[in-house]
């Protein structure tokens, strides 16, 4: 899976070797839909991931609780998680999913696959306002 | 919380069983059938998804459920005359997983009758659960109720014998719930054909419980919370005066009327579902009369599951759902507007905040 934040470095490399003080906003139609590609296909790995993807050796999957990625709420994240007893992030939340039903190990918060697991959940839930700390 | 004697017992010794830990079954009590006014109840445990590792290896959170089921079941008092078991014994349709099932189940004290699901189903169609329980279709009486199962998730047959390179195959493409290559389930043509039949023989005034898997009812697509042919076979069930249909599948609190027939399901012993409503993609339809149950606590295994007491005594439902954690539920049918409605928290102004998804 490539590095997310590869796309940026490639950008600030190209603004300094090839373009003047107005080409970092400068993008076209082409730039955005190559981008959302981009996206998707991190969403689609998520998708893969979420749907007995993650190598758990017991092979219980996230989507057997949260089909289409229901009930994960990640509008509503950072929130105070009553059962943690303080204000975690949706990545914290999804560890937790992987260490107990799971019984797996959980992910660098920065990894590939947990930006990609977030990719899918957040895009499930696409269209639904932010509401960060609701319950 | 009843307005029966002969129940308000039965639910006060069932509380100290509650007390003792509550736990992920349904159990139902007919007060009396047509012809009978003997007191009857039967235990109801449903959607155990028992999945195999390797080896001698299973998902230790499913066994739980299962398990704690027929301990807590094998505790009630008055005996229940029978249990149903609604569905859904594996999750991949494997020998292992249904005879590990089934030995769990064997510990039961009493009869069991039991339901096809769809992760019973499609491995093999059918074969091996039909070799160890019989047909997957019947009928029965008991104590002048009609009891009809019907096995509800069969779907088209181009879908099951074209589609797929492997049997395995198959069996996980129907297992993932919200799989946009599934295919909606049926009764079919066949066991309408059989229904009508059976029911032909039955008296108008007789009451009739059907058992499906799935909802004879269309709620959401997507899951299957649906059965392709409900209004087919919704027309079949329209005669008779007092109809009830108890499905699994759904693993939540879903309650319904629609004409002469009230709807109820039953939870799971293995994990709960959302409700389809809080996936904002597509439209769903669950009843509105429906009060939600409470979102489920993730840090607590069994949270969002529960039992129920069904009441037939006049021939429609009253439920009491017993539930872990939380304050239990009557939903209880009210002659006057022919509806279950909970006794509670039915109006609007009523609810809490937990019963609100989204």
């Amino acid at each position: 899976m490539k590095n997310p934040f590869g796309y940026c470095l490639v950008c600030i490399g190209l603004g300094l070797a090839v373009a003047g003080p107005a080409a970092a906003d400068e993008f076209s139609a082409a730039d955005q839909a190559r981008w959302q590609a981009e996206y998707l296909s991190v969403v689609k790995q998520g998708e893969k991931l979420f749907h007995g993807g993650l190598g758990n050796e017991n092979t219980v999957s996230c989507d057997q609780c949260h089909p289409n990625a229901s009930n994960t709420h990640p509008e509503t994240y950072p929130k105070f998680q009553q059962q943690l007893g303080r204000v975690a992030v949706l990545g914290e939340m999804i560890n937790w999913c992987i260490m107990n039903p799971l019984e797996g190990k959980p992910l660098a918060l920065d990894s590939p696959e947990m930006v990609a697991l977030q990719s899918y959940i957040t895009y499930e839930r696409r269209g639904v306002e932010l509401a960060p700390g609701k319950h | 919380m009843s307005n029966n004697i002969n129940r308000r017992g039965f639910l006060k010794q069932a509380g100290a069983v509650v007390a003792a830990g509550s736990l992920p079954l349904s159990l139902v009590e007919i007060a009396f059938g047509k012809d009978s006014p003997a007191n009857f109840s039967f235990a109801y445990i449903s959607d155990s998804h028992i999945t195999h590792i390797k080896g001698n290896e299973f998902v230790r959170n499913w066994d739980r459920g299962l398990k704690r089921a027929v301990a807590e079941a094998n505790l009630l008092d008055p005996r229940p005359d029978f249990i149903f078991y609604g569905g859904d014994i594996a999750q991949l349709g494997k020998p292992e997983e249904l005879d590990h099932g089934l030995e769990i189940l064997s510990g039961l004290r009493g009869d069991v009758h039991y339901v096809m699901g769809e992760h019973d189903y499609y491995l093999d169609l059918g074969d091996y659960w039909k070799k160890k329980l019989g047909p997957d279709h019947y009928s029965f009486d008991h104590k002048g109720v009609h009891f009809v199962v019907l096995n509800s998730i069969l779907t088209y047959d181009d879908w099951t014998n074209n589609k797929w390179p492997t049997a395995a195959e198959r069996m996980h493409q129907m297992a993932r719930l919200d799989n946009p290559q599934g295919s909606p389930f049926m009764v079919g043509d066949a066991q309408r054909d059989w229904l009508k039949q059976d029911l032909d023989k039955v008296s108008k005034d007789t009451p009739v419980v059907v058992f499906s898997h799935s909802p004879i009812q269309k709620i959401h697509k997507g899951w299957n919370f649906w059965t392709d042919d409900a209004e087919q076979v919704q027309a079949l069930l329209k005669p008779f005066s007092k109809v009830t249909v108890i499905y699994g599948h759904v693993h939540q609190i879903q309650y319904n009327q629609i004409g002469n027939i009230s709807f109820h399901s039953a939870m799971a012993t293995a994990w709960p579902w959302p409700y389809p409503s809080t996936y904002r993609q597509v439209e769903s339809y669950l009843p509105r009369l429906t009060v939600e149950m409470n979102r489920a606590n993730p840090f607590f295994e069994r949270d969002a599951t529960g039992w129920q007491f069904i009441n037939l005594h006049t021939g429609n439902v009253d439920m009491s759902y017993m539930l872990p954690g939380n304050t239990n539920r009557v939903v209880a049918f009210d002659t006057a507007t022919g509806k279950p409605v909970d006794t509670r928290y039915q109006a609007v102004a009523n609810r809490i905040p937990p019963q609100v998804h989204y």
